[in-house]
């Protein structure tokens, strides 16, 4: 066992993705000598060498389409978006083609490209450095979206991903790069679809992934003070879900709130929620909240911790769901 | 400001190796040595060529394709350009290079599933090394790009070539590539064809300089070819391709040509443009001028235009029963290829929705 940060294990993942695999490539902004603004690639070209570990110009579009094209060519490039506010220029290589282009090509074409995207706020930043896009692409059919949550995850789940012959865009919770855990180097983990319950309980089940997995454990802990059962569930795979291990959950509890920080308003946890009620309809005791981010901008760091679900708001919505 | 205050006053030039006359001239550049066989293929492709769009055509107007993108006026600049290519090079076309598919072994029955509706794209491209149809302007560069810097670090002796419009120089994604080509010194032609119109806007709607002369701003060479001249696309895209894979980098070539036709069948280009330009490129036709050259060195006698016409106009005829006989995909297609891994949602999905149209069989 190591003790890893979130993004040490990320690094140590790409590391062994590139050692498995020398078709296996990185690509981004400042992923090369710098080793990537968050230090997630740090040392990989000094290494692999600058043909693997590609400092690219600064244009996003640039990235996902230079990287189809090397996918066709038979490669597996790992491309780094610098933040999720930058995602926006190469929305249209990932949903036109990106996603697409397998099915034009009637499975001829596999596309095994990664989007790594640094992901949501809670870290003082500028405008577009602090947000939660992944609904854009769970609506993209033809991608996979997955997020992990704590450096255990983060280490077998960039390398499944890296394995994968589907295009996934891999988001990472930037204000929890810096969390540490013990991490068994060379240990496979959970297979990248499923979700994970991190928590048992009995009374409401809390839904969460990426940055909010840990607000969620923090919230279940509180709530235990206060003699309440709360079940957390990493779904760590947003397209597709793992419907098993939620509506397992949600049938034994009765209840569930949906965390993320995305805004509310057609967000994950709308179709989370559409999804347990059909699922769950004669067990649920009530409806399904949601806690997210409002259906505003990001704000203005100064004002995240009003945008953030937090353990308070988490609770809240706990015992609204228990007052039915 | 006008283009006169830039300093780019300077007249384009354009290489030309055959006049719309059909005359034979040299350019200090460009050499090409044909045979008369060699001549005779090229105008074969042409004729064949404009068979398949001609009749590609007339399916749309009878209801059999939802649409067509007719290439007519730009067989040269497809076919000069695609004969130029060899096995290991890679294509990336738009949805109008029927004459480079051609060149490349593509059953034209294959383009005409996507306008029919049944698939996206009927083909495998590493069995011919021409890449699927790109209908989202320009995206293909960049996957042209990536692809040559795939070939780089393969370490292959072998080029990219990619096609796009004069529209397209405009978007974002080509001067991506552009750039990127540039830096990583990318084995990859961009081949422009400019043809004069992006649906209704002229050329002055997308540059203010002659579209070759932009490549020297990304810090690689550029050329201006006749695109009516089948001679001078194959060799100035022999020349570039050649260049791409002796590690030499990108070259853009801009055939300057005309889409004697509408955009595509959806579009009415009466009301945009004027007869009297249509009438004027009618002059230059890109057949014409090689069947001109064929007869002037006697190169080729009736009998061997009769046998092209004949063979046009059997292709014609199997394309149409082929386009007929296309079935329509089972419903279950929808939910095939989306993924190359299993996915619960589509299982999900596609059992759903077979068991539901089970239900009316009952």
């Amino acid at each position: 066992m190591t003790v890893l940060t979130l993004a040490k294990a990320l690094n140590e993942g790409l590391r062994a993705a590139m050692d498995a695999d020398p078709k296996v490539l990185i690509m981004g902004e400042d992923v090369g000598k710098l080793g990537g603004v968050f230090r997630v690639t740090d040392g990989l070209q000094k290494d692999f060498g600058e043909d693997r570990v590609i400092d690219t110009p600064l244009a996003e579009s640039g990235i996902i389409g230079t990287a189809i094209g090397l996918a066709i060519r038979g490669y597996r490039p790992v491309c780094e978006i610098q933040f999720d506010g930058f995602v926006f220029p190469a929305a249209d290589q990932i949903i036109t083609q990106l996603a697409k282009m397998p099915l034009r090509s009637l499975g001829k074409l596999k596309l095994p490209v990664v989007v790594r995207i640094p992901c949501g706020g809670g870290i003082g930043a500028v405008e577009h450095h602090s947000e939660s896009p992944e609904a854009y692409f769970t609506h993209t059919a033809g991608l996979r979206v997955v997020a992990c949550s704590n450096p255990v995850d983060a280490y077998t789940m960039i390398q499944d991903a890296v394995r994968s012959d589907d295009p996934i865009v891999f988001f990472e919770p930037k204000r929890r790069y810096w969390d540490k855990a013990d991490v068994e180097l060379g240990a496979p983990g959970l297979p990248l679809g499923k979700a994970k319950v991190v928590r048992t309980g009995n009374d409401v089940t809390l839904l969460a992934y990426g940055p909010m997995v840990k607000t969620c454990l923090e919230s279940a802990a509180a709530a235990e003070d206060d003699g309440r059962s709360v079940e957390v569930i990493d779904l760590r795979s947003l397209s597709p879900l793992d419907m098993g291990v939620i509506t397992e959950s949600v049938n034994r509890t009765g209840r569930c709130v949906v965390v993320h920080e995305a805004p509310v308003f057609t967000g994950l946890g709308g179709e989370l929620a559409a999804r347990i009620s059909e699922a769950c309809f004669f067990r649920l005791e009530s409806p399904v909240l949601r806690v997210g981010g409002f259906s505003t901008p990001y704000p203005p760091s100064r004002l995240e911790d009003h945008y953030l679900p937090d353990l308070d708001r988490v609770l809240d919505a706990v015992d609204r769901v228990l007052a039915y | 400001m006008t283009a006169s205050t830039t300093g780019l006053t300077a007249p384009p030039e354009l290489v030309q190796l055959l006049t719309p006359e059909g005359e034979r001239i040299e350019h200090p550049d460009y050499k090409i040595d044909l045979t008369a066989e060699e001549v005779k293929a090229l105008y074969r492709d042409l004729v064949l060529v404009r068979r398949i769009d001609l009749e590609a055509v007339a399916l749309q107007r009878q209801g059999e394709l939802g649409l067509w993108a007719s290439l007519l006026g730009q067989e040269a600049a497809q076919v000069g350009s695609g004969r130029a290519l060899t096995d290991v090079d890679m294509a990336f076309p738009t949805y109008r290079e029927h004459g480079v598919a051609w060149c490349r072994g593509v059953d034209p029955i294959n383009l005409l599933g996507l306008f029919r509706g049944v698939n996206h794209g009927g083909w495998d491209p590493a069995e011919h090394n021409f890449h699927l149809y790109s209908i989202v302007i320009g995206t293909q560069t960049l996957h042209a790009v990536g692809y040559a810097m795939g070939i780089q670090r393969d370490g292959a002796e072998a080029a990219t070539i990619v096609y796009f419009g004069d529209g397209a120089t405009s978007q974002g994604d080509v001067n991506e590539a552009f750039i990127w080509a540039s830096v990583f010194n990318a084995p990859v032609v961009f081949f422009c064809q400019n043809n004069q119109w992006a649906i209704s806007e002229p050329l002055e709607k997308q540059s203010r300089i002659p579209l070759y002369k932009r490549a020297s701003g990304f810090g690689f060479p550029g050329v201006r070819v006749d695109g009516n001249d089948v001679f001078a696309c194959l060799a100035v895209t022999r020349k570039a391709l050649a260049d791409a894979r002796a590690g030499q980098g990108p070259t853009m070539v801009e055939a300057f040509t005309y889409r004697m036709g509408a955009h595509t069948t959806s579009d009415d280009p009466t009301r945009y443009r004027v007869a009297d330009e249509l009438e004027a490129w009618k002059l230059k036709d890109p057949i014409e001028r090689v069947k001109a050259y064929l007869f002037r060195g006697e190169l080729a006698d009736q009998e061997f235009f009769d046998k092209v016409e004949a063979e046009a106009d059997a292709l014609g005829k199997e394309l149409r029963r082929s386009c007929l006989a296309l079935p329509d995909p089972a419903p279950e297609a929808l939910f095939d290829h989306v993924y190359a891994e299993p996915h619960a949602l589509m299982a999900d999905e596609r059992e759903q929705y077979l068991s539901y149209l089970a239900g009316f069989e009952r």
